[in-house]
């Protein structure tokens, strides 16, 4: 459910995710300082070749893009009356490339060969407590829990829908919350209890006292 | 705090508070005729909630937890959008002040906490600083940057999220004490 990677066989796909993450640094580095609405619009003419080449899941990734597109009528607004058409062309072709260009290396990349890809320049952050296992085993965490809560929300508002003629209020929300963070502490027991990363004196998470 | 790495109690609420984070994100947007279809979402409530339950540091680290999941790809943020890409989108600042407004909330929670005022003036306090005031320090720059446009621009552009943003806060406020008195039921195996 909860991916941004489209399945396929392109060169894209092919090259290790490490090479694509350079690319796009190197990329970036090379058409952020562009001026010239011609050069940009080129380089987002090459760009929409690329997607197009995916064909329909392609386009359709282009459109996830829809809610950007009233914030760049906002920014080309406000440049063309600060400064001139030119500029605020520019300044709209270059953020579209950028993200276009960035979205790529997204979609051709699975979740996991991302991460894979981003432990070996994690490494050094180790010293300051960042343990690139542990930090997997959080997103693991965040992708899973994020139907189970939705699913769990959805149980609780029929529940309360079906009983009451009001609409679900902070009762709800209160019982929701005590109901996650009791599963969230169930996880984590089930996880100490399976050898995962033993603390070197166990402590109990203070609560803020506010 | 003293050492360094998270229990891992606190390591798995860190990552619930960021899938509920993320799970705002499906909050249907309210479009504000006003702000040229720019929604409103419910995501920065999410941010303000990290710092007031779970303090600073935790709370800073469940919002860039949520943040690096979905420059890993998933798309979370409101509207179904993630990747790489958002880092080019104008409103990229927001997404790191949201880092620095997680744990600024949760500092000004636990730092008021000492003053003992009521629970509920010091949660609005804290997530008005650290999920609105904290928020825009990042957002706006990062706005006039990725757009090009002065800084002034970028403040009255973003004046229109202001009000939400403090119904949202009022939000956080009502919804964390009201949490944090059942705190003992949450979690009943505490030794």
């Amino acid at each position: 459910m909860i991916a941004g990677y489209l399945s396929g066989r392109s060169l894209l796909h092919r090259l290790p995710a490490g090479v694509k993450l350079i690319a796009l640094a190197v990329l970036s580095v090379l058409i952020v300082p562009l001026d010239s609405p011609v050069l940009l619009a080129m380089a987002l003419a090459a760009v929409l070749i690329v997607y197009s080449s995916f064909g329909r899941p392609g386009l359709r990734r282009l459109a996830q893009w829809r809610s950007l597109a009233p914030l760049l009528v906002v920014i080309f607004a406000l440049q063309v009356w600060a400064a001139s058409v030119e500029v605020a062309l520019a300044s709209v072709l270059r953020i579209a490339v950028m993200v276009l260009l960035a979205d790529l290396v997204t979609h051709s990349t699975r979740l996991q060969d991302m991460m894979d890809a981003l432990a070996l320049p994690m490494r050094p952050l180790k010293r300051f407590g960042l343990d690139p296992e542990r930090i997997a085993l959080a997103v693991a965490l965040v992708l899973r829990f994020v139907p189970v809560l939705l699913d769990t929300w959805r149980g609780r508002e029929e529940a309360w829908r079906a009983r009451s003629p009001r609409r679900p209020g902070l009762p709800l929300i209160g019982a929701f919350f005590s109901g996650a963070l009791a599963m969230s502490d169930q996880v984590a027991e089930a996880l100490d209890a399976r050898g995962f990363g033993a603390p070197r004196r166990p402590r109990t998470p203070r609560k803020p006292r506010i | 705090m003293d050492n360094r790495t998270f229990e891992t109690r606190t390591l798995v609420r860190i990552a619930l508070i960021a899938a509920l984070i993320a799970a705002l994100g499906f909050v249907p947007p309210i479009y504000l005729p006003l702000a040229a279809g720019v929604p409103i979402t419910a995501q920065s409530l999410g941010v303000m909630l990290a710092g007031l339950l779970l303090g600073a540091r935790a709370g800073a680290a469940a919002v860039g937890l949520f943040v690096f999941v979905v420059l890993l790809g998933a798309p979370l943020l409101s509207g179904g959008r993630g990747g790489l890409g958002v880092l080019a989108t104008p409103t990229a600042g927001f997404l790191i002040g949201y880092v620095a407004g997680g744990y600024v909330t949760g500092l000004v929670a636990e730092r008021l906490a000492a003053r003992n005022l009521p629970a509920l003036a010091t949660a609005l306090i804290a997530a008005i600083t650290g999920g609105i005031l904290t928020v825009y320090a990042f957002g706006i720059p990062g706005l006039a940057m990725m757009a090009h446009i002065s800084l002034a621009k970028a403040f009255i552009g973003t004046t229109v999220f202001v009000p939400g943003d403090l119904i949202k806060a009022v939000g956080a406020a009502v919804l964390a004490t009201t949490v944090l008195r059942n705190w003992s039921i949450a979690a009943p195996h505490r030794p």
